[in-house]
């Protein structure tokens, strides 16, 4: 690890300022992306300003038709909430799925979020319900924040601050983790909002990260039941290759995980 | 450089440190608390693991700063003097170690599951619960063993305080 | 058997330090002003280095000396070696070519050291390092066997042309020739062996430190041999010499093999000690590991069993094509020959067995023995090729099997070995027991109707351990003797101190071979110490490998306590007044035989230092030595089955069951033996589901961490049911044959023949992950 500079401010305006002043500052939240990346000396920022202490990001809120959580609330945190748990069972579900138990601990939504690693749980979910980002400047609709692998719609020094989801009729989440890792190989999350449309994302099949499936959508909002999914055939173009899984058997999985997070959708 | 200041085995500690310093090496280059063990470079193995503020969370992905004023315990500090916590315990009687490199992080993780499951223990969620900590020697047969004897130790020691 | 003596699974006496966070790994010591190593390695698989340049690298905080391979050469440093020597089936020696410790010239692995820095801190040698400019000409690269045998090859070694280290035959041709042409059926198979990464928790380290005026080095390392390092870096690679030389291995994380060998940054650590006159410490992290440790297995074969129309074998031909690596290994040269091929008869009755084995360069890490080291490969292609005729000839598994075992001993092979004893019949039996193979059926059936394809399957697997009778080793080629010593003290107060050169990173021998002197002179184990892992305490030892501790160095120790026991007699008559050979030993005391006349081990013990009151002309002092060079091989054998549940949605498997029963002779500690079957099932398992190492075809290791490379967890293996059917070992007095390996020998096949049986396909590959499962089940096409 190259050397740096640690901040912990205690306010998001004091975080934006010290990441105005740094030469080549970056957030960290739980820094289970940001620290694994700078031990490979693949990142080497001069100043890490330390969000996971900033009262005014910790904590979940839900109301009577969205729960918003708050961008340094860990895994753990979201796995365990009562309240999460009833309103979005499937989130609290996905939340307890992401890497192992010490990681859940640290890790955090707003950092899952930014990162936009192409195989994490969490864009999955974000896209399927359809989610808005709030920062400290504005609100991001979840259809305008992923931009591909690694890549958001976030400004330099802009701080995700929340995230709100709109609480579904019915959503669930199968993922089949890759062994090693224990990411998405290939996860996919569906959501049936109470209007009755049907929204799909799968996330780990792309090498352009969390994606709709559109063939998967409209099957469901004809019929949502994991039979209807029987006859869809998903397209291996453009899914990612590699020693665990080839695009035909990604593809696959985004069917075969589709019916399952249906089967259990809650 | 930054003085950071912490808890450690309930001992207030202080130590001037680059703040490249990650909480693993505070404990074993700075305190000599060798206990806790680096089996890998991508936060998988869990041989760091340690409790922050009564959390298992891994010592080589948390930055010196990040653990400034928090109460961290290692596997030095969780027996009463002689006597034995009852997971170190049900590891020796249960064969639930050979060379002995990832048991401390072992140990830490699961205290954490046996706090956070208490009784409700079996040996699928044992499995499950142990996926962030890797062990090259025993299979985890008697580690899995291990766990489950010690949830009973645990509760019986809690009834009896 | 006393409550701790031979049988009783008594609780570790090491594991106090280990649950308590007080053991001691070389990471773990700091020795006063200590500097630490990081080495500049090669990103290309191949290449020429042309320029190193580290002057900007000096200039950086801490550092206190950049040094080249250029340097090591200049001062003579010895090339790594092979210490087995095998000639090809044309008369030629095996083809080795130089490998010096860091590379002057070219390189021929991506993680090959040509520099190290040597800086006060970790982290600015760590910087420093990245300062060093290294000037590649890169070179084409050969990542695998079939590239590198392609005609047009890159040439890795001038020394070896076609890039084949030799090509090596065992058996008889001409009868196995004849046994095809008489065979009513033929199972043919092509089989890969996966390449392994050992990865043993604790990543490799070395502390050097190089005393000026004594003319003295001290190595820490994490080694399983400390005596053959020390050895061979004194005689082969010019450190220093055997008696200016003290290796220390204490505490160490696990080894599976891959810290049998003298690696390049001992070396370099010992050699930059004196250049730097300070200590010098390395700390591998998990990413050198990967590139660096000596990788396991990666095998390409093909196999023929012939069948008579009964179903019985005729005969088996064997094609093995294995890697080696850039460079040859200590022991590389071994385990594609005598630890592989020599086991090819399995537990059958095979007249003729015909193998050759040709071994290849490549640009990846140096490949040698991992657990098990040949014989699980040997097992593999036995045991998936009986599947196979099984299924081909309409036969039960464990019928053909069971028609085919050998049954009476000794048995010699085709291959050279000859089995002692064994009992197959009663392994498989037990375990077909215990995994109730009569209910398979029914239970096949009622996972089909909830949509799950159930299989099982076998592996009858046989080893060869103990290794090993050094007459023997050394007529095959071996540069070393593979005996054992032991020396036994018995202090002036009675408590006991056993020197070994066996060495324990996770076997428990502190308990273990505690165990035989408690049944022996009846003394507490708490009033027994076991040392180990130090050449200024022990007098020589072999080390530990190829499950030989307790068969080879436990035996040591029964031979040095006969002389203990030989001289407390002598003693003890002379005090009793007795006839010497009147006097028994019994729970630790010397006794007349019928009277009631005794004396305890410890009076005896004192009377032998006090010296005042000795048989005439008796040195004082009560401690022996003994070097114990086994006689023949022990082979523990043993009866796997797996019954498992495929998802053929997903390709995922689980397990349902995974019996055991082993025959490992007399158990010491069971407890302690279990352990050791469960860890090895568990990478047999992984070899099978999980593990490969793959490099890409610019020789690039693509699974070059935890994050790619797939480590069996908790949540990946079952729990497994052990069962025992042991023959006593007829070769040694113990009765023991060792158990370190057993289970990465026989468990691949097993899973492989249960999956293989689930989904009706044989064709599949390991590590059978789901994709590959699901392609086999649906088709390319799907």
């Amino acid at each position: 690890m190259y050397e740096t500079t640690y901040h912990r401010p205690s306010s998001i305006d004091e975080a934006a300022a010290l990441f105005a002043k740094g030469k080549d500052a970056k957030y960290l939240a739980g820094g289970h992306t940001l620290i694994p990346v700078m031990k490979q000396r693949l990142a080497g920022p001069s100043d890490v300003i330390d969000l996971g202490k900033i009262k005014d990001l910790v904590g979940v809120e839900v109301s009577a038709d969205a729960v918003t959580i708050k961008a340094a609330t860990t895994h753990y945190d979201v796995a365990g909430s009562g309240p999460v748990q009833k309103a979005i069972p499937a989130l609290a579900h996905l939340a307890s799925l992401i890497g192992d138990p010490a990681v859940r601990y640290r890790g955090t939504i707003g950092g899952s979020i930014a990162n936009n690693d192409p195989a994490a749980d969490y864009p999955a979910a974000v896209l399927a319900l359809g989610a808005t980002i709030k920062t400290n400047k504005r609100s991001i609709a979840a259809d305008d924040f992923f931009k591909g692998l690694f890549a958001t719609a976030l400004q330099g020094g802009e701080i995700i601050t929340a995230v709100s989801f709109r609480i579904p009729a019915k959503a669930g989440y199968a993922k089949f983790p890759h062994p090693a890792s224990r990411f998405a190989l290939t996860g996919v999350f569906v959501a049936r909002t109470k209007s009755g449309d049907v929204r799909v994302a799968a996330t780990g099949a792309s090498s352009s990260g969390v994606m709709r499936v559109p063939a998967i959508e409209a099957a469901l909002k004809a019929n949502w039941s994991p039979g209807a999914l029987d006859g869809v055939r998903i397209a291996a173009d453009g899914l990612l290759t590699d020693i665990q899984g080839s695009s035909a058997y990604r593809a696959n999985l985004i069917k075969v995980m589709a019916q399952r997070a249906v089967e259990h959708a809650g | 450089m930054s003085t950071v200041k912490l808890t450690v085995n309930g001992k207030t500690v202080s130590a001037d440190v680059e703040d490249r310093t990650l909480l693993v090496h505070l404990l074993r280059d700075h305190l000599n608390l060798t206990g806790t063990h680096i089996g890998c470079d991508t936060s998988q193995c869990g041989a760091c693991i340690v409790h922050i503020d009564g959390r298992a969370v891994k010592s080589c992905t948390v930055l010196v700063g990040q653990a400034n004023d928090a109460n961290v315990t290692t596997i030095e500090g969780i027996a009463k003097g002689d006597e034995l916590h009852p997971m170190q315990a049900a590891f020796r009687d249960n064969h639930g170690l050979q060379c002995g490199y990832c048991t401390p992080g072992m140990i830490m993780s699961a205290i954490d599951i046996v706090h956070r499951y208490g009784g409700k223990l079996d040996e699928a969620t044992v499995r499950h619960e142990l996926e962030g900590n890797i062990c090259r020697c025993t299979g985890y047969h008697n580690i899995v063993k291990s766990v489950l004897d010690a949830a009973g130790r645990m509760k019986v020691a809690q009834a009896a305080e | 058997m006393g409550v701790e003596g031979i049988g009783a699974s008594v609780v570790r006496k090491e594991d106090r330090r280990f649950i308590t966070g007080k053991g001691r790994y070389v990471d773990d010591i700091k020795l006063q002003g200590m500097t630490h190593a990081h080495f500049v390695r090669s990103p290309h698989a191949h290449a020429k280095v042309m320029s190193i340049d580290s002057s900007a690298a000096m200039k950086m905080p801490g550092v206190v000396g950049v040094l080249t391979g250029q340097q090591i050469v200049d001062d003579k440093v010895g090339n790594l070696i092979c210490g087995w020597a095998i000639t090809s089936k044309d008369g030629t020696p095996m083809k080795m070519g130089a490998w010096p410790a860091m590379a002057p010239e070219t390189v021929r692995f991506v993680g090959q050291a040509v520099a190290v820095v040597i800086a006060e801190t970790k982290n600015q040698a760590k910087d420093a390092a990245e300062a060093v400019v290294v000037n590649y000409q890169e070179l084409p690269a050969a990542a695998d066997i079939r590239a590198a045998i392609k005609p047009g090859a890159p040439q890795l070694h001038p020394e070896a042309p076609g890039n084949v280290i030799f090509d090596w035959t065992i058996g008889d041709e001409a009868a196995v020739k004849d046994a095809f042409s008489k065979a009513a059926n033929v199972v043919s198979l092509e089989l890969t062996n996966n390449r392994l990464v050992p990865n043993a928790m604790e990543p490799r380290a070395a502390i050097a430190e190089y005393n000026e005026a004594e003319e003295h080095f001290t190595l820490y390392t994490t080694s399983q041999n400390p005596h053959v390092a020390r050895l061979v870096l004194s005689a082969f690679y010019n450190i220093a010499q055997e008696h200016k030389l003290r290796v220390i291995a204490p505490d160490v994380g696990g080894g599976f093999g891959s810290k049998i060998y003298i690696y390049p940054e001992e070396m370099v650590a010992l050699w930059a000690s004196k250049k730097v006159r300070r200590p010098v410490k390395w700390t591998g992290d998990r990413s050198e590991a990967f590139l660096t440790d000596a990788h396991g297995r990666d095998h390409i074969s093909k196999a023929e069993m012939a069948f008579d129309k009964d179903d019985r074998i005729l005969g088996l031909r064997v094609t093995t094509h294995a890697n080696l690596g850039a460079y040859m290994s200590l022991f590389s040269s071994a385990v594609p020959t005598y630890l592989y091929a020599t086991l090819l008869s399995g537990q059958y009755n095979i007249p003729a067995i015909h193998a050759e084995v040709i071994t290849v360069y490549t640009n990846t890490v140096p490949v040698d023995a991992y657990r098990g080291a040949g014989r699980p490969e040997a097992s593999f292609l036995v045991e998936r090729l009986m599947e196979t005729a099984a299924r081909q000839l309409k036969v039960d598994p464990a019928e053909l099997r069971r028609k085919n075992f050998i049954t009476q001993f000794p048995h010699q092979t085709p291959v050279i070995m000859a089995y002692d004893i064994g009992d197959f019949g009663a392994s498989l039996d037990a375990a077909l027991k215990a995994i109730d193979y009569a209910g398979f059926p029914a239970r096949k059936a009622k996972a089909k109707s909830e949509g799950k394809l159930r299989g099982i399957g076998f592996s009858c697997y046989i080893e060869a351990c103990g290794i090993a009778p050094s007459k023997a080793v050394g007529s095959l080629g071996a540069g070393v003797g593979l005996w054992e010593s032991a020396e036994v003290r018995v202090n002036p107060v009675g408590t006991i101190e056993v020197l070994t050169g066996s060495h324990s990173h996770g076997q428990g021998h502190e308990t273990t071979f505690a165990q035989l002197v408690s049944e022996r002179l009846g003394v507490p184990i708490s009033q027994v110490q076991i040392v180990h892992g130090d050449t200024d305490k022990v007098q020589f030892g072999m080390g530990t490998y190829g499950s030989r501790s307790l068969a080879v160095g436990g035996t040591a120790i029964i031979k040095a306590m006969e002389k203990v026991e030989a001289k407390g007699k002598k003693i003890a008559a002379h005090l009793l007044e007795a006839s010497e050979g009147d006097i028994v030993i019994e729970n630790g005391e010397f006794k007349v035989t019928g009277t009631d006349k005794s004396i305890a081990l410890p009076m005896v013990a004192l009377a032998a230092y006090t010296a005042h009151n000795l048989p005439d002309g008796m040195e004082p002092g009560l401690k022996e030595t003994a070097f114990y060079d086994p006689t023949n091989f022990t082979f523990p054998a043993g009866a796997y089955i797996c019954e498992l549940e495929v998802d053929p949605g997903t390709g995922k498997t689980s397990f349902v069951n995974f019996v055991a029963a082993d025959d490992f002779g007399r158990l010491i500690n069971p407890m302690i033996v279990e352990g050791q079957v469960h860890g090895g099932l568990a990478q047999g398992i992984g070899q099978a589901l999980l593990e490969g190492a793959v490099y890409d075809s610019s020789g690039q290791l693509v699974t070059a961490s935890f994050m790619d490379y797939t480590m069996p967890r908790a949540d990946d293996l079952p729990s497994f049911k052990l069962n025992h059917t042991p023959t006593l070992c007829p070769g040694n007095p113990l009765g023991v044959k060792g158990c370190g390996e057993a289970g990465a020998i026989g468990a691949s096949a097993a899973v492989i023949n249960a999956i293989t049986d689930a989904i009706g396909n044989n064709k599949l590959e390991m590590p059978a992950t789901p994709d590959r499962v699901w392609h086999a089940i649906h088709g390319n096409a799907a």
